[in-house]
């Protein structure tokens, strides 16, 4: 007995295909910027890879995972990153905007006093922070000459994600100016029936000002999170300042001075595979990061999404 | 047809990603493949351009590289030789596997060599040297050790460093240089200066693992520990040369004060300045390299120092007269376009005595050569001829080949860091746990 299969109808064969050819430069970005470098992260992830030699392992790259301690603490560094480095950003950043909505004057100024820091190269913006903080800095000697004992920022385990994240609040420019724009578009007379209805400033912040900005609150954690997890320049550079060691022919470097406390999954991620040469594991921690991005990036939505149902009730 | 173009996007995917694998296989010729000059007939070898990458990037240091290169100019009118300043490892292993490898490359340091030598990323040399009928005992053993690994000879030494105790003779107030480690807490602690509240002004010595040169590897020799057992495996944990190193080590950070010490050590200038706090005065004997000798002379003319092979275990006194030594490595990588020219730049600049005369006399590093040690051109003075001595000591030592050299390295500084602020409570649990470390990357890069 054989089964008929009804020929879809011609128009519909043909709708397909012009819909396939509109899609088809995001089809190819897709396959060539993503899946086909995932492929081959699992790929290779299942190999010992030193770029030139190729053999499979099976398992090994993985088993090794569970036994190298320095992964687990940059695993541990990012997400201390994560979760306090973030909150304090996406906080910092729309208190400022906040701020400067309530300024009646020098909004201008202050504006651009903000976001200059962003503006600053990465590496340039560093250096000079790490020197800011350094022990015999301008900072440390305020803080001395107001009587506070100066932490050794960049030089001490226990400050130095401080440090890096307050420098990640220096550089709130771009957060801030969304915020910002997000605040301003919020309807005033929202703000003016709540207030004759007897809201507080509070009670108007919780029940008009954070459902109305909830996207963009979204679109910066979620990007601040992603952010966190890749983060990598920061602490690198604060790290070889700090520990005064440059990058040049014959130096040899631990990364996550002093003692891993600044060592991130992605930079023992480069180390593995641009330094080691060690492919294949290095295809490992790539996957381990994708897994954390993903992960993290879908319980945001959903908890957005709740608190956005909860408002809209 | 969608099944078949789903078909044709999944073969292409799998043939891309496997392909992948086998990205970067080169096209040029192998080494012992073109025509070679025989005996002095050197125009036997056509007319090329090659390339030569090196990690020197100091004026000074290009000019000596120049110089050196001379000679094989007028040697071969037809190669001309371009260098490339600047160039570290990473740059090299990447540039091979790319396809785009220069003809010849040098890197500083021999943490690499066992790694290139296994993948091929440098040529075996073995071939060409046999044919050329080059006697690699001209090299010190210790030097051959730290080129080959696993039967391959795929660099070859150019310039070595050797490791000894500089002392500032001002600051010793009058007393000789230490020979074991006992004498060097004791003169540590005559020598050492502090203010009033205890900080410290002058050190007579800094046993801080952080400070500058004082890593495991250079340290190493003072007790003759040793790092790996025959089969490849860690011996850090089992050797109690390390344990006797450590504990010798803490005793003194101990007695000056960990956090006095750190205090003192984040004051001090930068290792690769003028500031250097033996030029200033700050500490009385530091270890450092043969180097040092050439920068006194450019940037701290006034201080008056002496030179002496590092202090030894009391219990080991015939360590005295060794140290620690490495250096420079030059070979000719997988993908070289002229691997012929290439190899007779090689042989010229690590064989050749008036080469490495050269370039010794203007890098201040030790020749390799026996005879270009011995040679009447190269200019010594007692304080450099201690480094000459160190190096063709006996008992001088090197980092075995490792193909996790670098990886194993961090591993127990990284432990000694933590040992000497008194992190570790355990030291035999702690250097298992660094044997353990050592061990499963052992296994992870394939034994």
């Amino acid at each position: 007995m054989s089964t008929v299969h009804a020929a879809p109808p011609r128009w519909r064969r043909g709708e397909g295909l012009k819909a396939l050819l509109w899609m088809s430069p995001w089809l190819v970005g897709f396959a060539v910027f993503f899946a086909y470098p995932l492929a081959a992260t699992v790929y290779f992830s299942f190999y010992r890879y030193d770029l030139f030699t190729l053999e499979f392992v099976g398992l090994d790259n993985y088993r090794y995972f569970l036994v190298d301690d320095r992964a687990w603490v940059s695993i541990k560094n990012t997400l201390w990153l994560v979760a306090l480095m973030v909150p304090a950003q996406v906080l910092f950043g729309l208190g400022v905007a906040w701020l400067l909505t309530r300024l009646k004057s020098g909004v201008g100024f202050f504006r651009t006093v903000f976001y200059l820091p962003s503006l600053i190269p990465v590496v340039a913006g560093t250096v000079s922070f790490v020197f800011l903080l350094n022990p015999s800095g301008p900072l440390n000697q305020f803080l001395e000459f107001v009587g506070i004992a100066a932490p050794d920022w960049f030089g001490d385990k226990d400050w130095s994600k401080p440090g890096l994240t307050m420098l990640a609040m220096w550089g709130i420019g771009n957060t801030m100016m969304i915020f910002l724009a997000a605040l301003l578009d919020v309807p005033k007379h929202l703000y003016e029936a709540a207030a004759i209805d007897g809201a507080g400033a509070w009670r108007q912040f919780r029940s008009i000002t954070l459902p109305t900005i909830s996207p963009v609150l979204m679109f910066s954690t979620v990007t601040g999170v992603i952010y966190a997890l890749q983060y990598f320049t920061q602490a690198m550079i604060a790290s070889r300042v700090a520990a005064g060691v440059t990058d040049s022919p014959g130096t040899a470097f631990v990364p996550g001075y002093p003692e891993l406390s600044t060592l991130t999954l992605a930079q023992w991620l480069f180390h593995v595979g641009f330094r080691d040469f060690s492919m294949g594991y290095a295809c490992v921690l790539a996957l381990l990061l994708f897994a954390f991005s993903t992960v993290f990036t879908l319980i945001l939505l959903r908890r957005f999404r709740a608190f956005d149902e909860g408002g809209d009730r | 047809m969608h099944r078949r173009f789903l078909t044709f996007a999944l073969a292409t995917l799998t043939a891309a990603t496997l392909t992948a694998c086998t990205a970067g296989t080169e096209s040029a010729p192998a080494l012992g493949s073109q025509p070679r000059p025989s005996g002095s007939a050197s125009a036997a070898l056509p007319a090329s351009t090659i390339e030569l990458w090196h990690g020197f990037s100091a004026p000074a240091e290009v000019k000596a590289f120049e110089d050196a290169i001379a000679g094989f100019r007028t040697k071969f009118p037809q190669i001309t030789v371009k260098l490339v300043k600047g160039v570290q490892d990473d740059q090299i292993t990447q540039a091979v596997r790319g396809g785009k490898a220069p003809d010849v490359a040098s890197s500083f340091t021999t943490d690499n060599v066992a790694q290139w030598c296994r993948s091929g990323t440098f040529q075996d040399l073995t071939q060409v040297i046999k044919q050329d009928g080059i006697d690699l005992s001209v090299l010190p053993e210790v030097s051959r050790s730290y080129t080959e690994y696993e039967g391959r000879r795929c660099v070859m030494p150019l310039l070595a460093d050797a490791y000894g105790l500089y002392y500032n003779k001002a600051l010793m107030k009058g007393e000789q240089p230490p020979r074991t480690l006992s004498e060097l807490t004791a003169l540590t602690k005559k020598l050492t200066v502090r203010d009033a509240d205890g900080t410290i002004k002058v050190a007579g010595f800094m046993p801080s693992f952080q400070y500058y040169e004082n890593t495991a590897s250079h340290l190493a020799p003072m007790v003759g520990a040793t790092w790996y057992k025959p089969d490849g495996t860690s011996a850090v944990g089992s050797d109690p040369a390390w344990k006797e190193l450590l504990r010798w080590q803490k005793e003194l950070v101990d007695w000056f004060g960990y956090d006095k010490l750190e205090k003192f050590r984040k004051s001090l200038g930068q290792e690769w300045s003028a500031d250097h706090p033996f030029y200033k005065g700050k500490i009385a004997m530091v270890l450092d390299g043969e180097w040092r000798n050439a920068m006194l002379a450019n940037e701290a003319k006034d201080v008056d120092y002496g030179t002496a092979p590092l202090p030894v275990s009391d219990a080991k006194p015939d360590l005295y007269g060794g140290g620690f030594t490495a250096g420079t490595v030059i070979g000719v990588p997988k993908g070289a376009k002229n691997p012929q020219a290439a190899w007779e730049l090689v042989k010229y600049l690590t064989t050749d005595t008036s080469a490495l005369v050269t370039l010794s006399n203007a890098l201040r590093n030790v020749p390799t050569t026996k005879a270009s040690l011995e040679s009447p051109d190269l200019v010594k003075d007692a304080n450099f001829q201690t480094f000459l001595d160190i190096f063709a000591h006996p008992k001088t030592i090197t980092i075995p080949a490792s193909v996790n050299s670098t990886f194993n390295q961090d591993s127990l500084q990284e432990f000694m860091v933590r040992w000497e602020k008194g992190s570790v409570t355990d030291l035999d649990a702690g250097l298992a746990a660094v044997d353990k470390r050592f061990d499963d990357k052992l296994k992870l890069s394939g034994g």
